[in-house]
């Protein structure tokens, strides 16, 4: 039933628990404190406390978050069919509607299906993202034994609010996609997606005299909110290779890999 | 034994996945046969003395014998006959192990064994005992569904939080009882089903628009 699990029973007896093994086989460390002593612990014997390493360096995680409807699907599938000759790319989705975002990208045929895992996320979309990131790390792990190395993972996070924002044990960096159609208020309310995002989309700026949004007003209160921190303003329906983000993105993946 | 690292593993907030999943509570909402509080209390309680009872006694068999974890495994893919119930528990179980690594050293326990497993496992780690790894997994199988049911039906937190306080007692009870039984054969240990959890879980694995995993 397990068949590439290790059983217990064909284990090296300095694998079991220390408390397991006889005490003949204890560690010669073992020793007794005096009552004076600094409590201090010892590493487990017999225990690696390391975890395994890698074998290749890991593909670059980057995470997409931003509110509800703002175009983060739209963006990935523009990075999907920006880089997806030049990377081996993969995406992982937590839609409310657990394959809507896998299935907009296998329409548009931007990313074959076993390239995309979808998680769900319990009415919380932000938890998985932040808080509990077990699933995502578990898709993004599972993506990487299925199809070999990877260069980059991006993860879209389900739409949620300003707040919202990825943890660092998840994705290494993080891009916060806004639309104007939102009102050109948005960057200066802040929250730690417009003020702390590594790079900070302003999409849609096709829909701009539509909606009566001064993007000049963004673009100060963007800077005022980020101070260093790049701001490009997008509209996905007129450039469908997301040409500023891949760039920002091709960027990334080439300081990782030495030349 | 410490009680604070039994408060650590059993925390709600630790990070082990299991916010994504409702226990079979989001089928029982959509089907209907779950809509008010005392609805609620009855769901528990019916989850209490099935899934319960069952994760109670592996969690504390594999804390006593974390090298039986393959047998006491496999014991409970005989008691899961829904195979998304056995996926849920998988993946609740890897993401458990997942997270207690970082806190303390673990033994093998394969890649995603079951989640009361990985609890036996991880709690004999910890340096809890069996009667702590049980009432770990007994409260467990009742607040993930608590919790879901306030998200899902908008539930008064209060009103929900009483049910499980005076489910507590009855937490108590199945963990002495598993603790009493950890020498067990596998092939004894409680088997306690819930029929409609098992459709329930299948029919939701089918679902095109779900906000839990199971
Ligand atoms: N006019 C215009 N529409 C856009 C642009 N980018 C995306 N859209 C549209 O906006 C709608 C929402 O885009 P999505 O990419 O699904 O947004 P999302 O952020 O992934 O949404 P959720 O995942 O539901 O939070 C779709 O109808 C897109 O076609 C743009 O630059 N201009
Ligand atoms: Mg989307």
């Amino acid at each position: 039933m397990h068949p590439d699990d290790k059983r217990s029973d064909d284990k090296h007896p300095d694998d079991r628990h220390p408390d397991d093994r006889h005490p003949d086989d204890r560690h010669p460390d073992d020793h007794t404190h005096g009552p004076d002593e600094v409590p201090h612990t010892h590493p487990e014997p017999g225990i690696d406390p390391h975890p395994p390493l890698a074998e290749v360096p890991r593909a670059l995680r980057i995470g997409i978050g931003g509110p509800v409807g703002s175009g983060k699907t739209a963006l990935v599938a523009a990075l999907c069919r920006a880089l997806g000759g030049q990377l081996r790319l993969a995406v992982v989705t937590n839609d409310i509607y657990t394959t809507e975002d896998a299935d907009f990208l296998l329409r548009n045929g931007v990313l074959p299906a076993e390239r995309i895992r979808a998680v769900e996320t319990g009415c919380c979309p932000h938890t998985a993202i932040r808080d509990d990131i077990s699933a995502n790390l578990d898709a993004v792990e599972d993506l990487e034994v299925a199809l070999g190395p990877l260069d980059l993972v991006l993860v879209e996070s389900g739409g949620d609010n300003l707040t919202a924002t990825f943890s660092k044990g998840l994705i290494d960096r993080q891009i916060f996609v806004v639309d104007v159609a939102g009102g050109d208020k948005v960057p200066r309310k802040g929250g730690p997606g417009v003020t702390a995002a590594d790079l900070l989309v302003i999409n849609k700026t096709d829909l701009a005299p539509l909606v009566g949004a001064d993007l000049s007003v963004m673009d100060r209160d963007a800077r005022a909110r980020r101070g260093d921190l790049p701001t490009v303003f997008l509209s996905l329906t007129e450039d469908r290779a997301a040409t500023p983000v891949a760039d920002w993105i091709r960027g990334l993946v080439a300081a990782r890999i030495p030349a | 034994m410490s009680l604070a690292t039994l408060l650590v593993l059993a925390d709600g907030r630790l990070p082990a996945g299991g916010h994504a999943h409702s226990g079979g509570l989001e089928t029982a909402v959509s089907s209907g046969r779950v809509r008010t509080v005392a609805d609620v209390g009855r769901f528990l309680c019916g989850r209490l003395f099935t899934a319960g009872l069952v994760a109670a006694a592996f969690a504390a068999a594999a804390c006593a014998r974390p090298d039986r974890w393959a047998e006491l495994d496999d014991g409970l893919d005989a008691r899961t006959p829904s195979p998304a119930l056995r996926k849920a528990s998988r993946a609740q179980g890897r993401a458990l192990l997942r997270a207690a690594r970082a806190m303390w050293p673990l033994p093998a326990a394969g890649r995603e064994p079951h989640h009361p497993v990985a609890l036996g496992v991880v709690a004999a780690a910890a340096r809890l005992d069996p009667a702590a790894a049980a009432v770990a997994a007994a409260h467990g199988s009742v607040t993930g569904p608590a919790s879901a049911a306030v998200r899902l039906l908008g539930l008064d937190p209060y009103a929900v939080h009483a049910l499980l306080a005076g489910l507590a007692p009855d937490c108590d009870r199945i963990a002495a009882d598993a603790a009493a039984r950890i020498d067990d054969p596998v092939d004894a240990l409680p088997a306690a089903g819930a029929p409609l959890l098992d459709i329930g879980a299948e029919l939701h694995a089918t679902w095109e628009v779900r906000l839990f995993a199971s």
